[in-house]
């Protein structure tokens, strides 16, 4: 049973709001706004037995849309039934307006259950794979065109992608394969030396930088840069529609935008390799002339006598694979880009970790073939 | 005449060497709907930009419910960007999180209220733009008109004292526009909320201004009522009045 309010109560008073109950009536006065209402609502659920029979506004000052759903709650939840009484014609208009009375608030959508989940995946996974294959075959399809002919794609987009993807990266991957190869030679070093083996340093570094570590630096390398890159111009391009007007100028997208790439990466990728394992011998060649007292004529005799063209061969095939792998997984997340910024952000980071994984992984599958 | 709510002492915007508003002098009265025009890259949205703080102006002062509006005093700073929204020329929506996430923020942020009145609460806001059905739906999702009248919900969360809105029919089909026009006016009836908006769109003018104020390369040519513009004598605003463009 609700009790009797027959006193008058000063349920709160703030520098807002002050609602007062007297003879069933709960009276508000002043300003009901959402600065008021937190105030009012904790203490006022503290009276919620007391019987109320009709809200009077006649003292409201002043109503926001949040005052009027804080009264239909009252209405619906502490005091069903009430009335309210005395509001005058804004307040009135604004009950109307703002009342969150019959307002649905719909469920938020349900979220898939383990089976259907890994059903999606799986489905998703199915027609990534798809895709991936469709783009490839369409990539090196008008790659093959474009060869021959430059049309479908603008004048000057090849030395120019060219520019972007090697000349431009001259300097890091330059850097980063001194610092390499002086890391593997620091490595070895002192093991060799135990052994009175430490022109053998010239052997590993050889071998290590022609057949993995030069394409496999390098790759990665130019995944970070240039890949992310690929992915972000061509999400962009997406997401403003102007993929979509290429196609209404009559011009392939793919043989527009990704060709250029492809083709300049496929030259610029092996020229790259080849520096990056000159530079990595080079930097081995430092720790075997300054800790393992080795000179420039033994370190490069050995290192030439240690390696076969064959070595060459299949570093040099696995960079250019490698920069296919780097463009196609670019191109592909960038066409995938929904929404606006947030989607380009996205598809950026996924593409440069699916390239930097596939690099990874690809070159192990080069490994073992190799071996045999 | 009442006292103004926003006043603008002579205002001057620069980009570079480019001069985008020129010794602004304005003032805007509260409860009415004050319209910012001229032609396209005459400065109304660096206008609006500056006396929202978004643009640093490079002299001038700007005063906002009587006091300087400068962030020098962060407490009195953030007390008034509470008592005001601005609806954003493309929305500027959070895209990471849903419509009803987006017009909870301000809410969530900015008052004490528990969950199931913020709820309610963004439930009546977007039952206001038409767009209850949205609530879980991610800005993406989205068509433009439907993300402006999210950005307005999200705008009005506070039901702030002075609302800007730049260029909002820009995009938006004359039935969504008229429905726009008619929901500020409610807004400025309601909540006595002072709303200044950057349009070009006549139809919307006639509809929502008390007052106008016509831009010109950084300055302005003329400010009054609607009907005081028509007939002002100036060519320039003449003209706009009489065919629409500029």
């Amino acid at each position: 049973m609700p009790g009797k309010a027959t006193k008058k109560n000063h349920l709160t008073l703030d520098h807002n709001g002050r609602i007062t109950v007297e003879n069933t009536v709960l009276h508000i006065e002043g300003m009901l706004t959402h600065q008021s209402i937190p105030v009012l609502k904790k203490t006022i659920r503290k009276h919620r037995k007391m019987l109320v029979s009709s809200i009077d506004l006649a003292k409201l000052k002043y109503i926001d849309s949040t005052g009027v759903v804080f009264i239909d709650w009252l209405r619906k939840k502490l005091f069903p039934g009430a009335e309210v009484r005395h509001a005058d014609a804004k307040t009135q208009k604004a009950l109307e307006t703002f009342s969150s009375q019959g307002v649905k608030i719909p469920k938020p959508p349900r979220e898939a259950g383990f089976l259907e989940a890994a059903g999606n995946i799986l489905v998703q996974t199915w027609n990534a794979f798809r895709d991936i294959l469709y783009l490839t075959s369409e990539i090196i399809l008008w790659s093959f065109y474009g060869i021959f002919t430059s049309r479908g794609r603008r004048k000057g987009s090849v030395s120019q992608q060219m520019v972007l993807i090697g000349s431009n990266a001259v300097g890091i991957v330059g850097l980063l394969s001194i610092v390499l190869g002086l890391i593997i030679a620091l490595q070895s070093a002192a093991q060799l030396r135990q052994f009175g083996a430490g022109v053998y340093i010239a052997d590993l570094i050889a071998i290590s930088m022609v057949r993995e570590m030069g394409p496999m630096m390098t790759a990665i390398i130019i995944a970070g840069r240039s890949g992310s890159s690929f992915a972000a111009e061509i999400s962009t391009m997406k997401v403003t529609e102007e993929l979509d007007a290429l196609r209404m100028m009559a011009l392939n997208p793919i043989r527009y935008v990704v060709v250029p790439k492809f083709l300049a990466i496929s030259v610029c990728m092996p020229l790259l390799v080849m520096l990056s394992i000159i530079l990595g011998i080079f930097g081995g060649f430092i720790i075997g002339l300054t800790y393992l007292d080795l000179n420039l004529v033994t370190y490069f005799n050995q290192t030439i006598n240690i390696l076969e063209p064959k070595d060459l061969l299949i570093g040099l095939s696995k960079s250019v694979f490698f920069a296919w792998v780097i463009v196609i997984i670019g191109s592909y997340f960038g066409f995938r880009a929904e929404g606006g910024a947030e989607g380009v952000g996205k598809v950026t980071t996924s593409a440069v970790v699916a390239s930097i994984f596939a690099v990874i992984v690809f070159d192990a599958i080069f490994s073992l073939i190799y071996m045999f | 005449m009442p006292e103004p709510i926003i006043q603008i002492q002579n205002l001057t915007t620069r980009f570079g060497d480019r001069i985008i508003l020129d010794q602004i002098n304005l003032d805007i009265y509260p409860r009415e709907v004050t319209v910012i025009l001229g032609e396209s890259g005459c400065g109304k949205t660096t206008l609006l930009k500056s006396i929202t703080g978004l643009v640093t102006p490079e002299k001038g002062e700007i005063f906002i419910f009587g006091r300087p509006f400068t962030e020098s005093d962060e407490k009195k700073y953030k007390e008034t960007l509470q008592r005001m929204g601005v609806l954003f020329q493309n929305g500027a929506l959070l895209n990471s999180v849903t419509v009803k996430d987006n017009v909870a923020i301000p809410l969530e942020q900015h008052s004490h209220l528990d969950p199931e009145l913020i709820e309610k609460s963004v439930a009546v806001k977007l039952r206001l733009v038409g767009l209850t059905h949205a609530m879980h739906l991610l800005p993406s999702e989205l068509s433009g008109g439907m993300r402006k009248r999210a950005a307005l919900a999200r705008a009005i969360a506070l039901d702030p004292e002075i609302l800007f809105c730049d260029e909002p029919s820009a995009g938006l089909d004359p039935l969504s526009s008229a429905a726009l026009d008619k929901l500020i006016l409610t807004l400025k009836e309601q909540f006595n909320m002072t709303i200044l908006v950057v349009t070009h769109e006549l139809a919307s003018i006639h509809r929502i201004a008390d007052r106008i104020v016509f831009l010109d390369e950084g300055k302005i040519l003329f400010t009054g009522t609607l009907e005081d513009a028509k007939s002002c004598g100036i060519k320039t605003v003449e003209t706009f009045f009489e065919t629409g463009s500029f």
